[in-house]
């Protein structure tokens, strides 16, 4: 009979597979995980702090760097908070921008994910196709807004800078690419057998537990729940568009990985429409105060990320800085159910598990 | 980078005012029209006034911008129309508002009278939020429609009122400006029972929590939880609320086990303890960590950092 002994085992914070700064102190029995602790905080910067000495216009540069690859939803989720509080009318052309740069960015952030979780796995050259691809997108976001990652792109009001000659028709081209590309990705991966022994059936958990842990994205759409924001309680200009919502069925890796590829099609889908019926011509910034001042209230506002719901919870009493200002993440959330994945897993799993769960530290720290 | 500072700038002209006051106010006597120079002295007063100015926007930012023109900045022809469409649409809105409401009241009306408990709090505590919608609005708009949630918000308040305590609710109302979201504050003591009834019961059934917050209201702390019902959407707040010195809300860990990080990441930042959770520390700041930072009254450590 093998004897085996207890090993206490920090993963982290700098292991290359926590995509920044975490760390999880693992309970090794052989190979098999007995108990996981995650420890985070590394990259907590106290921004619902710092926002309450700030006013809205200066907070938007924060939320870039909350989940700073998908920093426009982020960018969005604030200001639509404050619209809402004010009862501002956005002009449709903003709205336009404000939804084709969101899907961008969702195929961008889906793109990072797709590039890293392969390379956390062991596939070194997907990294370097899906990396090219995103880097057209941020070449994009840099023509409009002069920055690849911290946009500070949208304002209260609509959006600060207008679609550069010719944008709109470079993003249909691109759109127009990433189809073959999607297509390619598939050929190149999908089907390859080492990757689906390596995450098929793994990390399994049912829609029940789904909803009790209060996933949400493509985490929660894996086990088969039909439930998208962008559906369910349509905002932007959402409920304008032909799309549907994947979801998988078994909800382990292998499926949070088919639903993640198939959002990048309903996004170039979303994209195609919209590109399709962008206004000529219009305003890009609404009639807004000098200073915003929300009225006193408070209000939750969520939207759909790449990542799941991310929420903003606005308490105002009616100055131009917010009384409280606390960000609902949705990687926060959904990293609750990792130690629950992790027992009974072997060690090599650790990494597959983690990386489909899809965490950006920015904004599981905040 | 300093040319996104003066797009800030332009875009918070509160950073912007006071220059301008204070530009106005040493070139007024030589340069200016009688009827500017009448505006002067409230435009000097504004400095020692701002905390009260800031509650009542329009007043205080007319001086201003005609004091901005003075010192050569923004026209204040743009602003003047921006107010007087903004006041319109506010009112195109209203009227719009008023008349989809219409519909939606002879419903709650008819609701209200078939409930077996008339509701004392349900109206009261709507007047309230509709002051927060801003004080203009409330003047123009005198008789206030019931919302669509109105049916909703009494039957959940009967139904804590019968099964979870006689005392259990402490108010309820409609947050508007939230897409009339209803919204309940439970007394803490009794806040377990309601939590499981909000995810027990038929009518109810929220099986999912979306969201968890804290508050420091300076004289109180208060939790904020958002139960969300996937099947029907429909969607609460409920606020608990605590002493500030000694904090205690029971955990709903064991009930909805997001709450467990989000309850662990409100003891960490604003101190409230949590009764019942399974491990309750601090997730955000280090272990050895003193006070709370979202606290109003926390002093930080080093104040530079």
């Amino acid at each position: 009979m093998i004897r085996t002994e207890e090993l206490l085992l920090n993963v982290g914070p700098q292991h290359p597979s926590t995509h920044g700064v975490f760390r999880i102190v693992v309970k090794l029995d052989g190979e098999v995980i007995t108990e996981a602790t995650p420890v985070m905080g590394y990259l907590h910067r106290g921004t619902e702090k710092l926002a309450e000495n700030l006013n809205f216009t200066q907070i938007i540069p924060y939320t870039d760097r909350m989940d700073y690859v998908s920093a426009m939803t982020n960018n969005y989720v604030l200001c639509h908070a404050v619209e809402k509080m004010m009862g501002l009318e956005i002009p449709e052309r903003a709205e336009f921008m404000r939804l084709i740069v969101m899907e961008m960015q969702r195929v961008a952030s889906h793109l990072v994910w797709w590039g890293t979780y392969l390379l956390d796995i062991g596939a070194l050259s997907p990294f370097l196709y899906a990396f090219s691809d995103r880097e057209r997108i941020l070449g994009l976001f840099n023509e409009l807004c002069g920055a690849r990652l911290t946009y500070n792109y949208m304002r209260v009001g609509g959006v600060k800078w207008d679609a550069p000659d010719g944008w709109i028709d470079r993003v249909k081209v691109f759109v127009k690419d990433m189809y073959n590309r999607l297509d390619e990705y598939h050929n190149l991966v999908s089907g390859n057998e080492i990757f689906l022994a390596r995450i098929k059936g793994i990390g399994k958990y049912d829609a029940a537990t789904a909803i009790d842990y209060g996933l949400s994205g493509a985490n929660l759409r894996c086990t088969g729940v039909k439930w998208d924001l962008r559906k369910a309680e349509p905002y932007s200009l959402y409920d304008r568009f032909d799309f549907d919502v994947p979801v998988g069925k078994n909800g382990d890796c292998f499926d949070r990985y088919e639903v993640r590829l198939a959002e990048i099609t309903q996004s170039l889908r979303i994209l195609d429409q919209a590109l399709e019926q962008f206004p000529g011509e219009g305003e890009t910034m609404g009639k807004v105060p000098r200073v915003i001042r929300p009225p006193v209230g408070e209000i939750y506002v969520r939207i759909e990320s790449p990542r799941g719901e991310i929420g903003c919870h606005i308490v105002s009493k009616g100055k131009a800085e917010p009384y409280r200002l606390k960000f609902r993440r949705p990687s926060f959330v959904n990293l609750q159910i990792l130690p629950k994945l992790l027992i009974g897993e072997s060690m090599t799993n650790m990494v597959t598990i983690l990386g489909g769960i899809d965490i950006v530290l920015g904004e599981v720290d905040c | 980078m300093s040319e996104e500072n003066n797009r800030e700038k332009e875009q918070s002209p509160a950073a912007s005012e006071p220059e301008a006051s204070e530009s106005s106010a040493s070139e007024s006597p030589a340069s200016i029209p009688v009827e500017a120079s009448t505006e002067t002295p409230a435009v000097q007063a504004q400095p020692e006034t701002t905390a009260t100015q800031v509650e009542t926007p329009s007043p205080a930012s007319a001086p201003a911008s005609t004091a901005a023109q003075e010192a050569g900045e923004a026209p204040p022809v743009r602003k003047k129309e921006t107010d007087e469409e903004k006041a319109a649409r506010r009112k195109a809105t209203i009227e719009a508002k008023e008349a989809a409401k219409v519909a939606a009241a002879q419903a709650a009306a008819l609701a209200s009278a078939q409930a077996s408990q008339p509701v004392t709090d349900g109206n009261t505590p709507a007047g309230k939020t509709a002051d927060n919608e801003g004080a203009s609005l409330e003047n123009v708009e005198p008789p206030k429609p019931p919302s669509p949630n109105q049916p909703r918000l009494d039957r959940v308040t009967t139904l804590l009122r019968e099964l979870a305590a006689e005392d259990a609710v402490e108010e309820a109302y409609i947050n508007e400006a939230n897409d009339h979201l209803p919204t309940f504050v439970v007394k803490s003591e009794h806040w377990l029972k309601a939590a499981q009834l909000f995810r027990n019961h038929v009518e109810l059934s929220c099986n999912y929590l979306r969201n968890v917050s804290g508050v420091d209201y300076e004289t109180y702390m208060e939790v904020v939880y958002y139960p969300l019902n996937m099947d029907t959407r429909e969607c609460y707040a409920i606020k608990v609320r605590a002493d500030r010195e000694q904090p205690a809300v029971p955990s709903v860990t064991p009930i909805w086990e997001t709450a467990n990080w989000n309850e662990r990441e409100i003891y960490d930042l604003l101190g409230i303890d949590f009764p019942g959770h399974p491990d309750l520390k601090r997730i955000m700041m280090p272990d050895d960590w003193v006070g709370h930072p979202l606290r109003k009254d926390y002093v930080p450590l080093d104040p530079e950092v």
